[in-house]
């Protein structure tokens, strides 16, 4: 990489941390929330999917100025995290990692969402009947069933990751090493003289990540699919290609 | 074990309000679609929960509201065979069918994988995926499976319907095999006459989430005002044994004494059978006929006689091998000068009894344990 400068491998070591711990911790999560979208009914499940859409359609910089309010070193969530977990998000990669999380968030609850609904619940209750209780018919049926559809939203949320700007700039602003991600580097790349050339490097190494990204989910989750064949496959796959 | 069901639930169009026993053996749940059938299985399965109601195998309360009981369905001991058979498209046959083993909660397994595949005959499909599989395969999958999981008692929910006739007449005898064993209570939905009559020891017709009529099938189906599916449905059941099998490719029956003769079967001398007369099928006559082309001929005396709307009766008829019934028209009635205390003969042709119609007999008393040894008559492989 003898083309790439240091800030440059720098910016891009970072970003893959940032956008995989991201990816890593945001996958639990949104399983959860999208099964409970999915399946449970329960009071505040409108305002819980409002909440969890509205990274997508609010202003990027917005969402980075309101993670700065909750999760900044004054913020009540923040203080929190800092005094409990000793992890402070406040201009470190973590806090970076925060905002590419959230943002990525939405995409990876639809993709899981959209092929739990399709998922045969008749399947689910034949395991029942066999003797599996909720979370064993969940292990050992549904899990599987869903594993494009998680495949697909972890994708698409690494992607998310590896391109986020406006939050993380807002939030972490554009510290070298820290929080400066490929696009911010990008960013600062362009606004430096003579920089163009170390910005369209960049921006390539960022179209090949996340080409081979979707491409990766693809085979992947073409595999399962195979795998799965006969359950309704062609949803499933519809699913993943969100 | 006997399964006793009793349950109120309501529905946008209808309410369904059933009680009823499904003792030891093989009860069919009969009636058309939407009289509730499914609605009664799920229930006892545990898939739906009824606004009323108490269910209890044997001793064991699966369900009362009265008293806040409901088991879930995972620990209902319910094998359920459904009609789209619903094995798990990501396992292998072998995983779909050890499905259960882990669930079974410290209770021994009374039978092995082994014994089923071979009763199932689905050895050879083990590490197949039930994408690859024939309808019938499935069938036979499913079964295992709901066998597999050590259950109370087993819930058939019309497991043949999607099948066509050469596969069903290949799962019939599982179910007969089943039956027979006699260890648990069987609890099958069916809208099809003929299955009624192969399967049923118990027979409870629902319409429009009422039970209609309950008992003994053999009483049922021998009872000429009977015929929930129409009277060209109506038929009694009698049972035979095999007396020989006779040089002009006819096998000669024993029932009851009279002499009947069938197409030949390939069952050996001695083997009980059921056989459904379907009325349809039977003329009356006052005296003997001798000049006629008909082999079987019961003598016999009318026990009853059922009048319907229509130009049609039904003549419930006690003969040595049973009671016959036999659709005819008001009009031959009158001419015959029928009325109950009459003798008069039943004339069968032998064509007239289907074979799928011929069902291994409910012999008493069979081997204790679930599979009995001798194989149902063997399904044409």
């Amino acid at each position: 990489m003898s083309w790439l400068s240091p800030d440059g491998l720098t910016a891009l070591t970072l970003s893959l941390k940032v956008a995989g711990w991201a990816t890593a911790i945001g996958l639990p999560l949104a399983l959860a929330v999208a099964y409970a979208l999915a399946r449970l009914r329960f009071p505040g499940r409108g305002l819980l999917n409002i909440a969890v859409h509205m990274p997508l359609i609010m202003p990027p910089v917005v969402t980075g100025y309101l993670l700065l309010l909750g999760f900044g070193p004054q913020g009540p969530l923040g203080r929190v995290f800092h005094d409990v977990f000793g992890l402070t998000f406040a201009f470190r990669w973590t806090g970076a990692a925060l905002a590419a999380g959230v943002m990525g968030f939405p995409f990876m609850v639809r993709a899981i969402r959209l092929s739990l609904e399709a998922v045969d619940p008749r399947l689910e209750q034949a395991a029942a009947t066999l003797g599996a209780p909720r979370f064993q018919v969940f292990r050992t049926i549904t899990l599987p069933m869903i594993v494009p559809g998680l495949l697909a939203g972890a994708v698409l949320a690494f992607a998310k990751g590896m391109g986020e700007f406006g939050a993380t700039i807002t939030f972490v602003s554009n510290i070298p090493g820290q929080t400066q991600t490929l696009p911010l580097a990008i960013d600062l790349a362009l606004e430096t003289p003579g920089g163009e050339g170390q910005a369209l490097r960049l921006a390539l190494l960022s179209l090949t990540i996340a080409a081979a990204a979707l491409v990766l989910s693809e085979w992947l989750s073409r595999r399962v699919a195979a795998r799965i064949a006969g359950q309704t496959t062609a949803k499933v796959e519809e699913a993943a290609q969100i | 074990m006997t399964l006793s069901i009793a349950l109120t639930h309501r529905f946008a169009d209808f309410t369904l309000d059933v009680a009823f026993d499904a003792p030891p053996g093989l009860t069919v749940l009969f009636g058309r679609s939407g009289s509730g059938k499914t609605t009664v299985v799920q229930a006892v399965a545990g898939l739906l929960t009824p606004l009323k109601g108490h269910i209890a195998i044997g001793e064991h309360t699966l369900l009362d509201t009265e008293r806040g009981i409901n088991l879930p369905a995972h620990r209902r001991r319910a094998g359920y065979v459904f009609q789209d058979a619903r094995l798990f498209p990501h396992l292998t046959v072998q995983q779909n069918l050890t499905y259960a083993r882990r669930f079974l909660r410290g209770r021994t397994p009374s039978t092995s994988l082994d014994e089923i595949t071979d009763m199932l005959g689905i050895a050879p499909l083990l590490s197949r995926r039930p994408a690859t599989l024939s309808g019938g395969e499935k069938a036979r999958v499913a079964l295992g499976r709901a066998l597999l999981s050590e259950p109370d008692i087993l819930l058939a929910d019309e497991p043949l319907a999607a099948l066509d006739a050469a596969r069903k007449a290949e799962i019939l005898p599982y179910f007969e095999t089943l039956r027979d064993a006699g260890r648990i209570p069987i609890l099958y939905v069916s809208h099809d006459m003929a299955e009624v009559a192969r399967l049923a020891t118990t027979l409870i017709t629902l319409d429009a989430g009422r039970v209609t009529a309950q008992g003994p099938a053999a009483d049922l189906l021998s009872d000429p005002a009977f015929h929930p599916a129409g009277p060209r449905e109506a038929g009694a059941l009698i049972e035979a044994t095999i007396a020989a099998h006779e040089s002009d490719g006819l096998t000669r029956l024993d029932a009851g004494g009279a002499p009947l003769f069938l197409p030949g079967l390939s069952q050996a001398p001695g083997t009980r059978l059921r056989l459904r007369i379907a009325a349809q099928d039977v003329m009356l006559a006052r005296t003997r006929p001798t000049d006629s082309s008909a082999l079987n001929i019961l003598a016999g005396v009318v026990r009853e006689i059922h009048q319907g709307d229509g130009p049609g009766a039904i003549v419930a008829l006690d003969t040595q091998a049973g009671r016959v019934l036999a659709r005819i028209t008001k009009r031959s009635v009158a001419a015959l000068d029928l009325a109950p205390g009459t003798a008069c003969h039943a004339i069968v042709k032998s064509v007239a009894i289907a074979p799928e119609s011929v069902a291994p007999g409910l012999a008493p008393g069979l081997s204790p344990g679930l599979m009995p040894t001798a194989k149902p008559f063997a399904p044409n492989a």
